[in-house]
């Protein structure tokens, strides 16, 4: 994308920020209907309409709260590490932005076709942990400090399942670019990883329930990455308030808000990647079909953003259904159960795939 | 199953003058009179006791009886100058399914009461409120503090009936 | 050289989330584990028995109202049994018959709180939800008899304020058939849980020995497997001709007396104030229920001590009287009073997210504990 802008404007300073911006605008368009969503889903699971009264069905409503929350009070507590305190929202959300640097939209939509793409967003995705801890420790508040410890243990501890899961599909795709494992995917949903890859074959029979396991261990553990219940105990309002982000208010309240709901999309994407063909349709295209070339990218975003708002929801769904898991509970499901079945996965498909 | 009448025999039998009396002239139940410094070992053989078994404290509560001589304070209001301050016990066995009414008074100057915290852990609670309300003290008791006031209530004890609510707490206006 | 270690001090509340009201708890921590728990309580302190004493006996009924807030008919109950049984004087059977559906409607209205702010302290949010729904119908079936929809001071000593809304009989019906199945719903959703099975079974043990030494009643006492109901133990009002069950703890996900027996025998008992309902609802005789309110309340010199059973247990009264209109004394047993005290002992070794999950099951009302 960003050669394509170079060619058309021949000024790298313009490409380059039209690339930057094109991913912070989308996060913030899906945020903003994320949020409404989430409300949607969790008024309806609860016999209730959610908001109703700001435009239709209260799509307006989350720009609403934006306004709101740009204008309140900035509040910094008195002991507060302020210098620490002002960076830790820049640096949460930061990270989770950057991941989307890597996401392949669509294949005409990459903000930057890096080779290691997956290692990349793997790497940048661990800056949120440090700015946690940096929100938990200068609020100079027990309950943040309790949150942010929890958060960092728990975030650490699932990146262990998650890049072993990761390290099984690289092995098995033999590329870390998220924009080719995609297209090894292509045509039909049987071609997916999850069931099994393109080649046919005995092979691909043996990892059907292999790639099961592993996408199932993959959607636990980033759950967890991204603090959603049953796994949001860092933020566990009956036990800590908001966990690491007590004491923000206003717009950098806003921040953490927003780098959850962009991480949710962030995880979510690359579960659809690995497993299910990221940008590829399930059933071949209307623009190859018609002829008309440059619908297939817009196909492709089209289906990319479905499968992706797909595990939005589904997290959602879990959200507003399960109670929560206690500290100590967290460890052992991890530790426990996904870290064997991960390794044991890893080296099962490791043999598959060399045989 | 017994009733208060045995109950009480077999608490004379053991504790003598320590058992002063039963008042049966009630619309309700009768209630046993004991006095405040021997009201833990009546109460612990209440408990032990395999005939009675008495194991569960109902109620506790303080009440001022009211009964002592009013007099005028300097500042015009009226105050109450000696009689008593007294202690409810209201027993359940829920073994036999018998109740008793305990009765101790103790003189308003110094109210001072056992405790029965040791008999039953529910008293200790009940035994702070007492204090807090009455300012009875009961000796023995682990934790005597204020437990419904502020822990740094000094103008006395709410539910005396000669309480006078004070102009000012930690400099807030107390009257409304 | 050794490493100096320090516990942390923790102060949960007066504001927070989980107190269920305005409790404060002083938690000393080594890491998550609790070493101490100390409940600071008197915030909400009113002093409703120096209230009480200012009082005519009627006048007090308003005040009974507001101690727990979320069994205020039960409250009502409570004191004028105990006014009735010093004036001795008898009741209307049309009387009895609607205080004991009342109080049995308010019993499941306290239980839907209790199970829906418990599913809340554990991270679930959607059964609140449903509780609260259904507890609105319970709500509605209230206004339309007396007007209020929390604070009722229906019941007056010797009757009650209204008689019936002619549609009630029928709403109650309706109410009953609606509800059922939503008891099933509930546990499919938040009892049976395996997350939340495993944040409450095991968890906050009340050895029965205890409970009985601390003075537990109610759903907490029960929870640790004593079929103790005062509603059997010494049948007040006309609760003798009523077939019902007293569920107990049975240990069936963990040990007897853990977090969720205390919660499911309140599921549990929803059903059997159902049954209740049941029997009393179609038999409720005709009658005035303003001819046996007395004209002038000035009971004989004495004392008396009705306790009943509360949704939170057993709610006692203790009232002397000095022969005048108000009550010379007014002491309130209140059963989230005593069963609070108990917290410190159930805490000691568990984590932090336990206290919440301990806190809930016994169930407090703040109102109540500092009346």
């Amino acid at each position: 994308m960003y050669q394509a802008l170079y060619n058309l404007t021949s000024n790298t300073i313009i490409s380059t920020l039209i690339v930057a911006l094109v991913p912070l605008t989308l996060i913030l368009l899906y945020a903003l209907f994320a949020i409404w969503l989430e409300r949607k889903v969790s008024a309806h699971m609860q016999d209730r309409l959610g908001p109703m009264r700001t435009g239709w069905h209260g799509w307006l409503q989350t720009i609403a709260d934006m306004i709101k929350m740009i204008q309140k009070e900035d509040t910094i507590a008195a002991d507060a590490d302020k210098k620490l305190f002002n960076i830790a929202p820049v640096l949460v959300f930061a990270g989770s932005f950057a991941a989307f640097a890597a996401i392949p939209f669509s294949s005409a939509i990459i903000g930057s076709e890096i080779e290691v793409g997956l290692f990349y967003i793997i790497a940048i995705s661990s800056l949120v942990v440090a700015g946690i801890l940096m929100a938990g420790w200068s609020s100079n508040n027990k309950y943040s400090l309790l949150g942010a410890m929890r958060s960092a243990a728990q975030i650490v501890s699932y990146e262990i399942p998650t890049a072993l899961v990761v390290l099984t599909m690289v092995m098995y795709t033999g590329t870390l670019s998220l924009d080719k494992i995609s297209q090894q995917q292509t045509a039909y949903f049987w071609n997916w990883n999850l069931f099994g890859g393109p080649e046919f074959g005995l092979a691909k029979f043996i990892l059907i329930p292999f790639m099961l396991v592993a996408f199932i261990i993959m959607f636990i553990s980033t759950l967890a990455e991204v603090n959603r219940t049953p796994f949001d105990i860092p933020e566990a309002e009956s036990e800590l308030v908001a966990g690491y982000f007590t004491e923000y208010s206003g717009m950098k309240w806003g921040m953490f808000m927003l780098s959850e709901y962009a991480n949710m999309f962030a995880v979510s994407s690359i579960v659809s990647i690995l497993f299910l063909g990221g940008y590829q349709s399930p059933f071949g295209y209307l623009g190859n079909t018609l002829g008309i070339e440059w619908l297939v990218p817009i196909e492709q975003l089209f289906w990319f953003v479905s499968k992706t708002l797909f595990f939005v929801f589904v997290q959602m769904w879990l959200r507003w259904t399960l109670p929560r898991l206690r500290v100590d509970q967290l460890m052992t499901v991890c530790w426990k159960y996904l870290i064997p079945y991960a390794v044991a996965n890893l080296i099962i498909v490791g043999i598959v795939t060399l045989l | 199953m017994k009733t208060p009448d045995e109950i009480f025999d077999i608490l004379k039998n053991n504790f003598n003058d320590d058992v002063i009396g039963i008042e049966k002239e009630q619309p309700t139940e009768p209630i046993i009179f004991v006095n405040p410094s021997a009201i833990n070992k009546v109460c612990l053989f209440l408990r032990d006791n395999e005939e009675l078994k008495f194991d569960s404290l109902m109620n506790l509560s303080g009440v001022d009886d009211a009964n002592g001589e009013k007099v005028k304070d300097n500042d015009g209001s009226e105050i109450i100058k000696g009689g008593t301050l007294s202690v409810y016990y209201h027993l359940y066995s829920i073994k036999y399914k018998h109740k008793i009414t305990l009765k101790t008074s103790t003189s308003r100057e110094e109210p001072r009461v056992e405790s029965v915290e040791s008999v039953w852990k529910t008293a200790n609670w009940h035994e702070r409120e007492a204090y807090d309300m009455f300012g009875i003290i009961f000796n023995n008791h682990p934790d005597l503090r204020r437990i419904l006031m502020p822990y740094d209530w000094e103008a006395g004890y709410p539910l005396r009936k000669d309480y006078k609510n004070p102009e000012f707490y930690q400099g807030m206006k107390v009257p409304y | 050289m050794a490493l100096k270690t320090e516990t942390m001090i923790l102060n949960m509340g007066p504001q927070h989330p989980s107190t269920h009201g305005v409790l404060r708890l002083e938690l000393e921590l080594e890491g998550e584990l609790i070493v101490d728990v100390k409940p600071h309580i008197g915030y909400l302190h009113r002093c409703f028995e120096k209230h009480a004493e200012a009082m005519t006996y009627p006048q007090v009924i308003p005040y009974t109202d507001r101690m727990d807030y979320l069994a205020s008919m039960y409250n009502n109950f409570g004191y004028v049994l105990a006014v009735e049984k010093l004036l001795g004087i008898e009741v209307p059977e049309r009387v009895e018959y609607i205080r004991v559906i009342m109080g049995e409607l308010q019993r499941i209205a306290s239980h839907l709180v209790a199970i829906g702010t418990y599913g809340l302290d554990i991270g679930a949010f959607t059964p609140f939800l449903y509780c609260f729904r259904d507890r609105e119908k319970i709500l509605n079936l209230f206004e339309i008899t007396c007007g209020a929809r929390l604070l009722y001071n229906y019941m007056w000593v010797g009757g009650l304020s209204h008689d019936i809304h002619p549609d009630f009989v029928r709403l109650t019906k309706d109410f009953i058939k609606e509800f059922r199945p939503t008891i099933k719903e509930l546990n499919d959703l938040l009892s049976y849980n395996k997350i939340f099975i495993e944040r409450t079974a095991n968890i906050g043990i009340l050895p029965l020995a205890t409970a009985i030494n601390y003075g537990v009643t109610g759903p907490s006492l029960r929870g640790s497997g004593l079929a103790f109901d005062l509603r059997k133990e010494e049948p007040y009002s006309i609760y003798d001709r009523f077939d019902f069950d007293v569920p107990v703890g049975q240990g069936l996900m963990g040990t007897v007396g853990d977090c969720w027996d205390r919660y499911y025998v309140r599921v549990l008992e929803m059903e059997q104030s159902l049954r209740i309902i049941e029997q009393a609802i179609d038999k409720i005789p005709d009658g005035d229920v303003h001819s046996a309110i007395p004209r002038r309340i000035k009971p004989p010199v004495g004392t008396v001590y009705q306790r009943v059973e509360n949704p939170r247990g057993e709610l006692g009264y203790f009232i002397i009287s000095d022969g005048s209109t108000n009550p010379f004394r007014v002491k309130v047993r209140a059963p989230s009073f005593v069963n609070l005290e108990v917290l410190g002992e159930l805490c000691k070794g568990h984590l932090v997210a336990d206290v919440i999950a301990i806190l809930g099951s016994i169930d407090i009302v703040l109102g109540e504990v500092d009346r």
